[in-house]
């Protein structure tokens, strides 16, 4: 009984780990899936410290199961000593250890937050594009300052290209990260914030807003299409003649709440958008 | 304006959703009266419970609550996995949007504020006079008036159910979406009042037990011969006396914003809202070790106890208290690396918070080594401790990984955090109080729980949790963003988050079996009585006096002069001193009067959330008319005659 | 044998006075957050009147000399309590009294000068911290002068017994606590302000 008992248990855990293995090959683990030179020296740093943590985990796993069996009530043949309750070396072995491993995790800390600063910008022979991020309630509107253009709810880049994002928010506050170009910053009214990421690889990578804004917050999606630097001129150029221009009217109409946008491509009208929607908050008697 | 303020037939619910749970709460509350009056045991509630200042049954009456609010708490759960489970592709569940936000802003303010504290002021209430030798706190009433303000705290979030709404911004609200330009409802209300009562209940409590265990100890006890729970409490309390009233500083500025237009954490009007988020995590942070301590105490009772073996390791215990107690302070930035801090703060507060991971692994290694040749029991409560040892060692390792700014940035915000902060929480406090409720619910009923049910419920639980959480990590790595109503099919995420709802169904397996256990337990409790006082071969004071004790705890009890006094006095055999004679004893006398505050603070409550101005002022009113009530009577005390005493310990002799 | 949980006065006492510290202690905290938020929205004046354009200094150093003295005269008060001299403790506490409402008075006037010249609280993220910093230390005090009211006249009633000096002595604390809060605002709020 003991045994058909044990065996299927290991049967269930057989069945669970394959099953689990099968789903994670055949779907998309976007941190560990980089596609970008930020997100992949992040995803680099969470396998490094995931190992140096596993110095401590396994062997409090193996400590745990040992001590519990060998010294389990009913096994009268092992050591009791009820009044053993210290010992300077192990002591200091357990202080020790943890000690040296938070050590070399602070240097990679310190380190790694100034390499991957989101305030630093990306060092690279080519050119940055700057856009401007705005999270509005409930929807995306990108600017490309440079080029003319804002989008909604799709985001167009050049590859091995350095983007500079200005991030702010005309709504409460949001986060925009793109998981496979790198991590995320926080979109607030009344501040511009800033993130560089660099794409590698051609492709669409999903981005969302990852802290809730309201009713629509779900819907807060859209696509990074990362594309040829040829390819993205073609699409710059064809967006500069979009029909639609993006003026301060347009722009407050788009600011309503509304949700599910279709994706939308504007003319920018009004260079200083960016700014105007940073400084609103600022102003002595705001327009609500 | 009305004189009703905003209050209108329309704040009733309208949706079946709601309406359901609307009726059966107070469908619940009704068929509890009337069972009561069926009964008639009201005039029992109110002399023997309602109007107590006895903590060991102000300490039941915080249990009792909590654990009400942890079947809702749960409700919520369930129907948060049950909507993501479904909500993919053209399916859109069966919330709405809003609904759903309601939901786990609900969920999450309740099983922090009304669960997990309600358990821990409960165990402290039991335990805490008990371990220290003492006959009662330091301030009785006060401590009533803290348990009956966090009662009113629980009525006004449920009451959210029935009139109005609740908060739809998470459960700690951040501005400028908890700001009346986004949120006009009377939903952050409501979180708001409820929190803020409920916060001054425990910030009280905070005070109380501060000064009940630097004030009362037995004579002897000195502060490294006291019980580590004893210790895992002072140092909460401590956190307590500093974070609380930075809560009621913020969630007070909150409320100006929405009542008289201020411009504090607004977006517009000069308001500042990354200074609520930096304000409500410097409360925050230290909240989520006020919780885990004491089950940290709770731990290094019942590994000692079921080793029947000293705690290893004493003073390192203490040190890494305080150590955690000290750094608790200084990390609250790890919650937001995301805001664009910079580079140097960043890092600092990341490597703050992987310095907490040292202490609270020495405390593991020294659980360990306190098994290490002993004679391990594996009762429930020690089950309880492994799974919080598996779980809570897996959780620290991802805390440690979002420790580091870098890596936060790509977790932050998603289901891995969430399943991160879950592991710390439901692994580490919950499982601890667990832990700590079987271990002491023979001392405080006078009859142990049955052990075979309880085993059926912490695999349920702990297969259900790791079912319900192994998934989320998964998600966050995934890009699944946290709350979240709705999601496309084709991102694949569906069927881990029905495995996840399956997880959450298992822990609702695994709760039943509690309260199957409980039922099971008090019909059988004949069988499983505690006549001795000692029914774990315990090692410290509460186990000296009788199961349940008698209200005034010991009738005498000699000076402690070394750690488990208890077990030392056993070792010696002079377990039962018995005086000469017994001598008169002083108890603190039932009053109502907390209960009045409380009802009065309710009303405060109640009147600013919908804006009726003259409820509020008649509740202030009265909080101020009853405190001067009490603090004129000076006959707050009755006095139990010596022959009551002794008859009572001839009995349990 | 002595007993751990011995009600003697001398215990409560010790007990009491304790709690009551750490009462003020968390009290402490809560002032520390509203100063620290004072501090940064000090600058988030909108455009609109800042500090040294609002505050009027000989006002305020009168309101804190009034504020001064009341503590001096509380703490006469307690002196006299512990001597029982009971027609002396109703002069310094009633002294304590009518100085703790004249601070109140001119508070009020501060503020509604404030807002009836357009600057009220809600015109500001600044005006915002300066009334609730303020105006929680005024609710205090408002406090502090409920308690002296109904608790100085029960020495008519009762007498001056050990509880009544404890009771007063706490009051006092209470008060002086305030008046190092006041300083505190004074130099923060308003010196700092007009300085620049």
């Amino acid at each position: 009984m003991k045994w058909a008992r044990r065996l299927i248990i290991v049967a269930v855990l057989a069945i669970v780990v394959v099953a689990g293995l099968s789903y994670l090959g055949g779907h998309n683990l976007a941190v560990l899936n980089p596609k970008g030179l930020i997100a992949t020296q992040e995803q680099r740093l969470l396998i490094i410290a995931t190992l140096l943590g596993l110095i401590v985990v396994l062997p409090v796993f193996a400590l745990t199961a040992g001590i519990v069996w060998r010294y389990r009530a009913s096994n009268t043949r092992a050591t009791y000593q009820p009044d053993w309750d210290h010992n300077p070396v192990l002591e200091f072995i357990w202080w020790g250890i943890p000690c040296a491993i938070i050590a070399v995790l602070a240097v990679i800390t310190w380190t790694s937050s100034h390499q991957l600063d989101p305030y630093r910008p990306i060092s690279s022979n080519v050119k940055p594009l700057t856009v401007q991020v705005v999270a509005l309630d409930w929807k995306w509107l990108f600017i490309y300052p440079e080029q003319h253009i804002a989008t909604v709810n799709f985001l167009p880049l050049p590859v091995n290209t350095p983007i500079n994002f200005e991030i702010t928010s005309d709504a409460p506050m949001n986060s925009f990260w793109i998981p496979q170009l790198g991590g995320q910053m926080y979109a607030m009214p009344g501040m511009s914030s800033q993130l560089h990421l660099l794409a590698t690889t051609p492709g669409v990578y999903r981005g969302s807003s990852a802290n809730i804004s309201g009713q629509g917050f779900a819907g807060m999606h859209f696509n990074a299409q990362v594309v040829g630097a040829a390819d993205f001129a073609t699409w710059v150029k064809a967006a500069q003649a979009a029909p639609q221009r993006l003026d301060w009217n347009r722009y407050t109409h788009l600011s309503q709440p509304s949700q599910n946008n279709p994706l939308a491509t504007y003319q920018l009208a009004a260079p200083d958008l960016y700014d105007t929607i940073v400084m609103k908050f600022m102003m002595p008697m705001p327009q609500s | 304006m009305s004189v009703l303020g905003k209050l209108t037939l329309n704040a009733l619910p309208h949706d079946p959703v709601t309406m359901g749970g609307a009726l059966s709460m107070v469908a619940a509350v009704a068929g509890l009266v009337i069972l009561i009056t069926y009964l008639r045991r009201w005039g029992w509630l109110w002399r023997e419970w309602l109007t107590s200042l006895d903590p060991k049954k102000i300490g039941v009456m915080y249990l009792v609550v909590a654990l009400v609010m942890l079947l809702r708490g749960l409700a919520d759960a369930l129907m948060m996995r049950g909507q993501q489970a479904l909500s993919a592709g053209s399916n859109h569940g069966f919330l709405s949007a809003d609904h759903f936000q309601q939901v786990l802003s609900a969920h999450g303010t309740i099983m922090i504020f009304f669960v997990a504290m309600g358990l821990m002021f409960g165990l402290i209430n039991l335990v805490v006079p008990l371990q220290i030798g003492a006959r009662d706190v330091a301030f009785p009433f006060l401590n009533s008036v803290s348990f009956w303000l966090y009662v009113a705290g629980v009525v006004l979030i449920n009451l959210s159910l029935v009139v109005g709404e609740f908060a739809a911004t998470g459960w700690l609200a951040y501005p400028p979406l908890s700001e009346l330009a986004y949120s006009p409802g009377v939903g952050v209300d409501y979180w708001i009042w409820s929190l803020q009562i409920a916060g001054v209940g425990s910030l009280l409590s905070g005070i109380n037990f501060f000064a009940t265990i630097l004030r009362l100890r037995r004579v002897g006890m000195t502060l490294m011969k006291m019980p580590l729970f004893v210790w895992s409490v002072l140092n909460s309390m401590v956190l307590v006396i500093f974070a609380f009233p930075i809560l009621t500083a913020t969630l007070g500025m909150l409320a100006l914003d929405r009542l008289l237009g201020m411009h504090f954490f607004t977006a517009d009007g000069g308001g500042n809202p990354m200074m609520y988020v930096n304000l409500i995590w410097a409360w925050g942070h230290p909240e989520v070790y006020i919780l885990i301590l004491p089950a940290f105490g709770v731990f290094s009772e019942v590994v000692a106890t079921f080793s029947s073996k000293r705690l290893f390791g004493y003073t390192s215990m203490v040190v890494a208290l305080a150590a955690i107690t000290f750094l608790s302070f200084l990390v609250w930035l790890h919650h937001f690396f995301t805001m664009g801090a910079g580079a140097d703060v960043n890092a600092f507060f990341g490597i703050m918070t992987m310095v907490i991971a040292i202490p609270t692994g020495v405390k593991v290694f020294n659980w360990l080594f306190t098994m290490y040749r002993g004679r391990i029991r594996l009762t429930t409560p020690m089950l309880w401790f492994l799974g919080f040892v598996a779980t809570f060692t897996l959780g620290g390792l991802a805390g440690v990984l979002m420790a580091v700014p870098a890596i936060d940035f790509e977790l932050h915000n998603s289901l891995f955090l969430v399943a991160h902060f879950h592991t710390m929480i439901v692994g580490g406090v919950v499982f601890g109080f667990f832990a700590g409720l079987t271990y002491w619910f023979p001392k405080v009923f006078g009859f142990k729980l049955n052990e075979r049910l309880g085993r059926y419920a912490f695999w349920f639980w702990l297969v259900g949790f790791l079912t319900a959480f192994i998934p989320l990590y998964i998600l966050g790595i995934m890009g699944a963003t946290r709350r979240l109503d709705h999601y496309d099919a084709s991102l694949g995420w569906q069927g881990l988050f029905i495995v996840a709802a399956a997880g959450i169904v298992m822990i609702c397996i695994g709760v039943g079996f509690q309260v199957l256990q409980l039922a099971y337990s008090i019909w059988k409790r004949d069988e499983n009585r505690d006549t001795t006082g000692d029914p774990w071969d315990g090692r410290t004071l509460e186990w000296s006096t009788s199961s349940p004790p008698p209200e005034y705890n010991f009738a005498t009890l000699p000076p402690v002069n070394v750690r488990d006094p208890f077990w030392a006095a056993k070792q010696a055999g002079q377990t039962h001193p018995q005086p000469a004679a017994y001598q008169d004893i002083t108890v603190p006398k039932n009053s109502p009067l907390g209960l009045v505050i409380a009802g009065f603070s309710f009303l405060v409550g109640f009147g600013l959330i919908w804006h009726i101005w003259w409820l509020a002022a008649v509740g202030l009113l009265g909080v101020i008319t009853t405190i001067v009530m009490r603090s004129l009577d000076d006959e707050t005390e009755r006095i139990i005659p010596s022959r009551e005493v002794a008859a009572h310990e001839e009995a349990h002799a | 044998m002595s007993q751990s949980t011995t009600h003697s006065t001398a215990a409560l006492d010790l007990k009491t006075t304790f709690g009551f510290w750490v009462y003020l202690m968390t009290d402490c905290v809560l002032f520390a957050t509203l100063f620290a938020t004072y501090a940064v929205l000090r600058g988030s004046t909108l455009g609109g009147p800042g500090p040294h354009e609002l505050f009027n200094m000989p006002f305020v150093l009168a309101e804190t000399l009034i504020l001064l003295t009341s503590s001096f005269s509380v703490g006469l008060g307690v002196l006299a309590a512990r001597q029982g001299q009971q027609a002396r403790v109703l002069f310094w506490f009633g002294l304590t009294f009518v100085l703790g409402v004249a601070f109140l008075a001119m508070e009020l006037t501060e503020f509604s000068h404030l807002v009836t010249e357009g600057n009220s609280w809600r015109r500001s993220g600044f005006l915002s911290a300066f009334f609730t910093l303020v105006g929680t230390h005024g609710l205090h005090i408002t406090s502090g002068l409920i308690w002296m009211l109904l608790l100085v006249p029960r020495i008519f009633t009762r007498g001056l017994n050990a509880m009544m000096v404890r009771r007063l002595t706490l009051l006092s604390l209470f008060w002086h606590f305030l008046d190092v809060i006041w300083i505190f605002i004074f130099t923060v709020v308003y010196l700092f302000g007009v300085a620049r």
